[in-house]
């Protein structure tokens, strides 16, 4: 095939064509014969060769004609006279955003300086939607909020949600558009693609394959249908590496058709995981953390709590809330649902060893007890077998239209993804691919390693890309579209429950990224439409009640459209016995390992006769990376991920007696130690002819014989910040087996590696800093966090001062804390807090102003897990203050704990002398003054801190403050509720409450009168402002713990 | 002549010389000016300065790095924010100790003895507490506010936090060097007109003229000195007790297990006489035998100084002992945890070398033959040192690394800045002795005639 001109070929990282050689007798010759001064740019140039023109025709087609030809007098006035005209017109260019500019002369209503203004919008995860609302600084965003108004928020945001918007202001974002790695424009990429897609046209769309991450955008999937309808024979496939397939499939083989499932956790008493992670993983997680929590508050007056039984795999932050736990290798977890189901009278042929059966027998007297009041919930990562056998338990337990509900799905086209992206391998294959256009994803990173992805994608003549980074994929792709992040453009998108939310853009694209709309509308002919028409038309033609401009304003302002989620629907589930088990079997990973209610015992008890160092290995999205797109994301990287703390890195998950058998050790580092470095074995991983060198890390509680590896780590092309962190898992995750698979082997390879882990220490070493008791010991004992502990000292030698007006305070839900880390990227969001790197981190400076301690108790192999969120204690009898030599830390007359940057002269006696160390010291420059586009992402009233400053919590002193302003002005007290801090406003179980203790309705005041109140260490008498609530579980008394 | 002392050793413990007999005013006045004004600069001094001197230059170059890059090219990380530099601080004061206390408190207290070393201690607590002043300065974060400690007069309207230990540090040590420097200044006087009289050349002459400052040695001047002398010592006297009390404040105020502890006062004192004593031993021995001054600096100077090191080491070790028993007797699991963890946690090697450089190895001065022999009171001297180095690391260092919560324990490694700035403090103290021992009397050469004199008469 001649190669083609148009899209120079770029493998596998695109180079710029070999040079013509020079011809320099020629040079020589002419250089001779000219006259005057002439100046020559490039060689190419001097020896002025075909291909010099060639090259510039191409960079500067529309002045290619005028410039070598001459141009006469009368040539050169008209096109001074047109460049002149269109200066101008350029001048009149719409900025910030096209479609509506506020001009700051005279003062509009609504933007006043030092003021934020807040906009909702979505934050679009796996295609399903957060509601947020974005804080915007005249112009600028500068920091998410949920938005109370969404039902997958309900007010709470995640992590990543928390974390995007440091994506969104990354200097190392794409930029510009790429030709074969040079830099292009859209312009020439319209006129490039157009001929091709002209030809495609007329084959029907043979050739053209649209490759996206999971859509339940109505508008997309509208703009998606027109193109289909314009060429017909093209296809649309969808990828993404964390996919719903299994729950698909699984919802398939049950009802015979789509379905989407939500759960109603508020209403649930009993709740079983079948390794289901549903408060990390799907996309309504921190609906579910706010429901599921609601059900374990328990206050004086209301002792009942809902109980949590979770078999798992890997530790998750859903397992180290549940009440009853197994660990089991995932490919267990088939039988042992089934083990459950049988005992609940479906006849499903499963066993489980006795001490499990009692166990079971025990779950399943306690899942009948509360008929209709239990959810069963199946994980993503299980095979569809077991989905479809947690809709039958719901179904035998009655809960079906209580605590699960039925819809229609969400995504627009639920598609298998894994099969889908195995079609289009086929047919990239066979050669039929003509155009291969990637909107978003990365697939030749994420796919799995089998399919070849890379390899077949090189046959396809025209391969455009689109994404927020110049990702692995592009450098496989003639053209780079930069992508417009989601606070950049108009879209919309759908959230768990269908609810529709239109995105607004905050700010016009920083690096003139292009939505998918924008694009997919010039492959429709219509390069000139703005997303904003695009979006706006679509819903202006589903005939929305009443007058369309006011329906406008109210979806934008409330960041929902109102009455488009959907429906509870009435799904018929199949009679249990005479499924055809193999209908719902499209998927690749369900082919291998289909659970059916006939044959659930599937090969896995081989694993009790495992020999040797075969092994099974899980695969699971990053906890803080989730599947790589966040690599870039030094907020992300730098988060300690929950329960394992590491930072920086991903590495092999084993349990202590698995790393005991496999003789894997690890070493705390000298500097840093338990806070800062361990030094593990390196491991080579063997799996199905691959192999995958990667550190092992012990996990207490993780299922023997089994490792995890988090995917999204060991990018190449993420950026600055993400390149070469962490070690690739995609590199032997293979289709068959995306999610979990056996036949590991592992091995030592004699060399260490060092991890940046920020709490090595696993116990509380017998203190009294995370106070637990059951619900059964509760209710014998409701004082029971305040007997039985070290009181504070009585009495003082000086009167203690009074605090009249307002006195801040804190109280933290140990008992409603999931650890999922939300709350500590708000407070990095909102503070500006600095990332330090992983060096850093590995010499115990990482700079989070708050963290979340993790502590085990028990067995090893399944203990209890304590998660306690520890924020500055704002003590009213401060240590660090007493013993500031400049004053630099003292205290408001409400109680706060102030720290003067200005005045901190970098002693680090205040830390010293914290006992709760939360105090941070910038022992380098860490903040970043020199980046440009990370300057308006600051919080305007916050400090940014320099080199040689101590920092702490500040109760967002920033906040407190506008609301105190704010109240003044209308000669009134602070409302309740009105002042959130960073942590409070994000935490998705609402275990954080801020609020003003000498109010005495205040919704904090009223949690420290609670029987659960205590502080932490106040037997030094600090009197921490910030108490806990202690921890309860509710265990099955059936059920003997060790 | 080692020997025949030893033989001797029952007339030691009755009246051994302080100075051996045969001198004359003028030989002694000879002997020591001649140090410093007619014999040639042996090599040794031209080496051991040029030694110490490169060492100066790591320091300076540490420093430069150090206030270029921030304080993080340490070890020190968040439990543990204090490390070498404070170490380092409260090991230099400790030593700085000794020059004050023989002056001042052994003057008081009529004690012949200190006579023949009192200058050089002087200057060695001078020196020793100049190099304790760099660390606080330099373990600052932002060390160009270090003034804002200071309570002068600002613009801002602030003054410093009197409730900090480390504003009362300041001024103690503050105070405590400018009275270290008048005193010794006033000791040199009479030596320095001395060497003005003695001076050959113009340059010496005149400079120690200057510094001189019109003495005349006439009964006038004898008997205000001698007054003003008497009173700087019982001026000095309480500094000796206050500074590295107020030291100990720093660690005692604190509320973390291993520092929040009422025995710290007087432990720290004792360490610091102890760790003093061990730093006069360790100079005067080399000294006397490169610059022959055994007939000053006799064995039974080295005897009693070996005396009060044991004595003081008797102190320290008590208060290691109460600390264990605190710990046990106070009920208090953090307590009991830290001592637990200080003798087997990750820095056990640190404790254990501590008590063995600190308490073992000094109880061999309960010999006499021990106490006698001159190696084997360097070697123990040397030890000393070690241990009170090791022993404000375990302080430190040790009780930060595992304090309240488990989820923040850490642990603190020094980094080569950490050495090169520790290192090149050592090069900045020896440096400065050379100079010293090179253009000053290293031996108070009136308070030797003194003594000349009341050996005569006593005869």
């Amino acid at each position: 095939m001649k190669p083609d001109t148009r899209h120079p070929t770029p493998e596998p990282r695109p180079s710029i064509p070999a040079a013509p050689r020079l011809d320099l007798a020629s040079i020589r010759e002419r250089l001779a014969s000219s006259r005057g001064r002439e100046y020559w740019r490039c060689f190419e140039e001097l020896s002025d060769s075909e291909e010099f023109h060639e090259l510039l025709k191409q960079e500067f087609p529309q002045q290619s004609a005028g410039w070598f030809e001459g141009v006469s007098r009368r040539d050169f006035l008209r096109l001074m006279g047109a460049s002149l005209a269109l200066a101008g017109l350029n001048a009149c260019r719409a900025t910030p955003s096209d479609e509506k500019i506020v001009p700051y002369v005279n003062q509009p209503e609504q933007i006043v300086p030092g003021r934020p203004l807040f906009f909702a919008t979505a934050f679009p995860m796996n295609g399903a939607a957060t509601g947020v609302l974005v804080e915007s600084h005249e112009g600028r965003p500068t920091k998410i909020e949920g938005n109370p108004n969404h039902p997958a928020s309900l007010g709470a945001t995640d992590a990543f949600s928390q974390a995007s918007i440091l994506t969104m202001y990354d200097p190392d974002r794409s930029q510009v558009v790429k030709n074969a790695g040079r830099i292009s424009t859209w312009n020439a990429f319209l006129t490039a693609i157009n001929d091709d897609l002209e030809a495609e046209r007329v084959a029907g769309g043979t050739g053209l394959r649209i490759l996206t991450e999971t859509i339940t955008s109505p508008t997309l999937a509208d703009q998606l249908r027109q193109l289909l309808a314009k060429f017909p024979r093209a296809k649309w496939h969808q990828y993404e590496p964390v996919n719903r397939d299994s729950v698909h499939a699984g919802d398939r083989l049950a009802f015979g058709t789509d379905v989407n499932t939500l759960y109603r956790f508020e209403n649930a008493d009993v709740i079983l995981s079948l390794d289901a992670d549903f408060l990390f993983r799907g996309p309504a997680n921190v609906r579910y953390a706010r429901d599921f929590a609601s059900k374990r508050r328990v206050r004086q007056g209301k002792a009942e709590m809902n109980r949590l039984y979770v078999i798992e795999a890997t530790p998750s932050i859903t397992g180290a809330m549940a009440d009853h736990r197994i660990a089991l290798p995932p490919s267990e977890i088939p039988n042992f649902a089934g083990a459950i189901a049988a005992k609940m009278g479906l006849s499903v042929q499963a066993s489980a060893d006795a001490q499990r059966s009692q166990w079971i027998d025990a779950l399943v007297r306690d899942l009948q007890k509360h008929r209709g009041t239990t959810a069963v919930v199946a994980g993503d990562q299980q095979p569809p077998g077991v989905h479809a056998l947690a809709h039958w338990m719901n179904q035998a337990l009655d809960n079906v239209g209580k605590t699960v509900i039925y819809t229609d799905p969400i995504e627009a086209n639920p598609v298998g993804q894994l099969a889908s992206l195995r079609e289009l391998v086929k047919d990239m294959e066979s050669g039929t691919v003509k155009i291969l256009l990637m909107l978003g994803g990365n697939p030749v990173f994420t796919s799995p390693v089998d399919l070849g992805f890379a390899e077949q994608l090189a046959k396809v003549p025209l391969r455009v890309h689109s994404g927020l980074y110049e990702d692995e994929t592009s450098a496989y792709c003639h053209w780079h579209i930069p992508e417009a992040h989601y606070l950049e453009t108009w879209s919309d998108i759908r959230a768990y429950d269908g609810t529709v939310t239109i995105l607004q853009p905050l700010i016009a694209p920083l690096y003139g990224g292009k939505s998918s709309h924008e694009i997919l509308a010039a492959l429709l002919g219509g390069s000139g439409v703005a997303t904003y028409d695009t979006v706006r038309n679509y819903w202006k033609a589903q005939k929305v009640p009443g007058d369309f401009e006011t329906f406008w304003r109210a979806a934008l302002h409330d960041g929902i459209v109102a009455g488009t989620s959907f429906q509870p629907k009435t799904v018929k589930l199949k009679p249990f016995a005479d499924v055809d088990v193999r209908s719902g079997a499209s998927t690749a990973s369900s082919e291998t390992r289909n659970l059916t209610p006939e044959n659930v015992q599937p090969e896995t008890r081989d694993t009790q006769t495992k020999t040797g160092n075969s092994l099974e290995i899980a695969f699971q999205p990053d906890p803080t990376l989730f599947d790589g797109r966040f690599a870039n994301n030094g907020w992300l990287q730098e988060l300690p991920k929950p329960l394992i703390k590491l930072t920086w890195d991903n590495a092999a998950l084993v349990s202590p007696k698995t790393a005991q058998r496999l003789g894997l050790s690890y070493r705390v580092g000298s500097r840093g130690g338990e806070h800062g470095r361990v030094f593990t074995d390196m491991i080579e991983l063997r799996y199905e002819g691959r192999t995958l060198r990667v550190p092992s890390w012990i996990v207490p509680g993780h299922a023997d014989e089994c490792v995890t590896l988090h995917f999204g780590y060991g990018r190449t092309h993420a950026g600055k910040v993400g390149n070469g962190t962490g070690f690739n898992a995609y590199a032997i995750r293979t289709a068959n087996a995306p999610s979990f698979g056996t036949g590991v082997e592992i091995r030592k390879i004699g060399t260490q590696y060092m991890l940046a882990c920020t709490q090595f220490h696993h116990s509380m070493e017998g203190r009294d800093l995370v106070r637990a008791a059951t619900l059964e010991e509760y209710r014998k004992n409701p004082n029971f966090a305040q007997d039985e502990h070290h009181d504070e000292p009585e009495g003082s030698l000086y009167p203690g001062f009074k605090y009249e007006g307002y006195a801040w305070g804190m109280s933290i839900d140990v008992s409603a804390c999931i650890g999922c880390n939300a709350c500590v990227v708000a407070c990095q969001a909102e503070n500006s807090i600095a990332v330090v790197g992983k060096t850093e981190v590995t010499r115990g400076r990482e700079m989070h102003w708050l963290r979340i301690d993790r502590y085990y108790k028990g067995d090893p192999e399944n203990p209890d897990t304590y998660h306690q969120p520890i924020p500055c204690m704002h003590c009213e009898n401060a240590p660090c203050e007493l013993v500031c030599p400049v004053g630099a830390t003292s205290h408001s007359h409400e109680g706060l704990n102030d720290m003067v940057y200005n005045r901190c002269v970098g002693t680090r006696y205040c830390s010293n002398n914290c006992p709760y160390k939360v105090r941070r010291f910038n022992f380098f420059e860490y903040s970043d003054f020199e980046t440009p586009s990370l300057k308006p992402m600051r919080n305007p009233n916050v400090t940014v801190r320099s080199r040689g400053v101590m920092e702490k919590c500040t109760y967002c002193v920033q906040r407190i403050n506008v609301a105190k302003i704010a109240a003044e002005k209308e000669n009134r007290r602070v409302r309740d509720g009105e002042i959130q801090t960073a942590c409070h406003a994000a935490c998705p179980t609402q275990a954080i409450v801020f609020g003003d203790i000498n109010n005495r309705e205040a919704a904090v005041a009223k949690l420290k009168a609670d029987s659960l109140n205590y502080g932490l260490l106040t037997e030094l008498k600090t009197q921490p402002r910030t108490t806990y609530l202690a921890k309860l579980r509710n265990p099955n008394p059936e059920i003997k713990t060790s | 002549m080692e020997s025949d002392q030893l033989n001797k050793s029952s007339e030691i413990e009755a009246a051994a010389p302080v100075i051996e007999p045969g001198h004359t005013f003028a030989s002694v006045t000879d002997k020591i000016s001649a140090i410093v004004l007619t014999h040639r600069t042996p090599r040794f001094w031209y080496v051991g300065f040029g030694l110490s001197f490169m060492l100066v230059l790591v320091l300076l170059f540490g420093i430069a790095y150090l206030l270029t890059m921030g304080v993080g090219v340490w070890g020190i990380n968040v439990p543990v924010a204090w490390g070498f530099a404070i170490v380092n601080f409260v090991w230099w004061i400790g030593i700085g100790h000794a020059g004050t206390l023989i002056s001042a408190i052994l003057l008081l207290l009529r004690q012949k003895w200190r006579q023949s070393i009192n200058r050089f201690a002087e200057a060695m607590t001078l020196f020793a507490v100049a190099c304790a002043g760099l660390f606080p300065l330099l373990h600052l974060g932002r060390p160009w506010y270090a003034y804002w400690l200071f309570p002068y007069p600002s613009t801002m309207g602030i003054q410093p936090q009197f409730r900090s230990p480390l504003v009362w540090d300041v001024f103690a040590v503050s105070t405590y060097f400018t009275i270290s420097l008048l005193f010794w200044f006033m000791g040199l006087i009479p030596d320095l007109a001395t060497m003005r009289d003695q001076a050959r050349r113009r340059f010496p002459r005149f400079a120690y003229g200057i510094l001189a400052m019109g003495w005349r040695g006439s009964a006038i001047h004898w008997h205000r000195y001698e007054m003003a002398y008497l009173l700087m010592a019982g001026l000095a006297t309480p500094l000796v007790v206050s500074v590295h009390t107020v030291v100990s404040f720093d660690f005692a105020v604190g509320l973390i297990p291993g520092w929040h502890s009422t025995i710290f006062p007087p432990y720290f004192v004792a360490g610091a006489i102890y760790s003093g004593f061990a730093m006069v031993l360790t100079l005067a021995i080399p000294l006397r035998k490169l610059y022959g001054l055994e007939d000053f600096i006799t064995l039974r100077h080295l005897k009693n100084m070996g005396e009060v090191m044991l004595a003081t080491g008797m102190i320290v070790a008590y208060g290691y002992l109460m600390e264990t028993f605190m710990a046990w007797y106070s009920g208090n699991i953090y307590e009991q945890y830290l001592l637990w963890n200080r003798m087997f946690g990750p820095y056990w090697y640190m404790y254990w070398a501590l008590i063995l450089f600190n308490i073992l190895v000094p109880q061999m001065l309960w010999l006499r033959a021990v106490r006698t022999n001159v190696v084997a009171l360097f070697l123990i001297a040397i030890c000393v040192n070690i241990g009170m180095w090791l022993e404000r690391y375990v302080i430190v260092v040790v009780s930060l690394s595992r304090d309240f919560l488990p989820s923040s324990w850490g642990m603190y490694s020094a980094t080569v800045w950490d050495y090169a700035i520790f290192i090149g403090s050592i090069g900045l103290f020896v440096c400065l002795l050379f100079l010293f021992i090179r253009v000053l009397p290293m031996i108070s050469i009136f308070e030797m005639r003194e003594l000349v004199h009341e050996t005569e008469e006593a005869k």
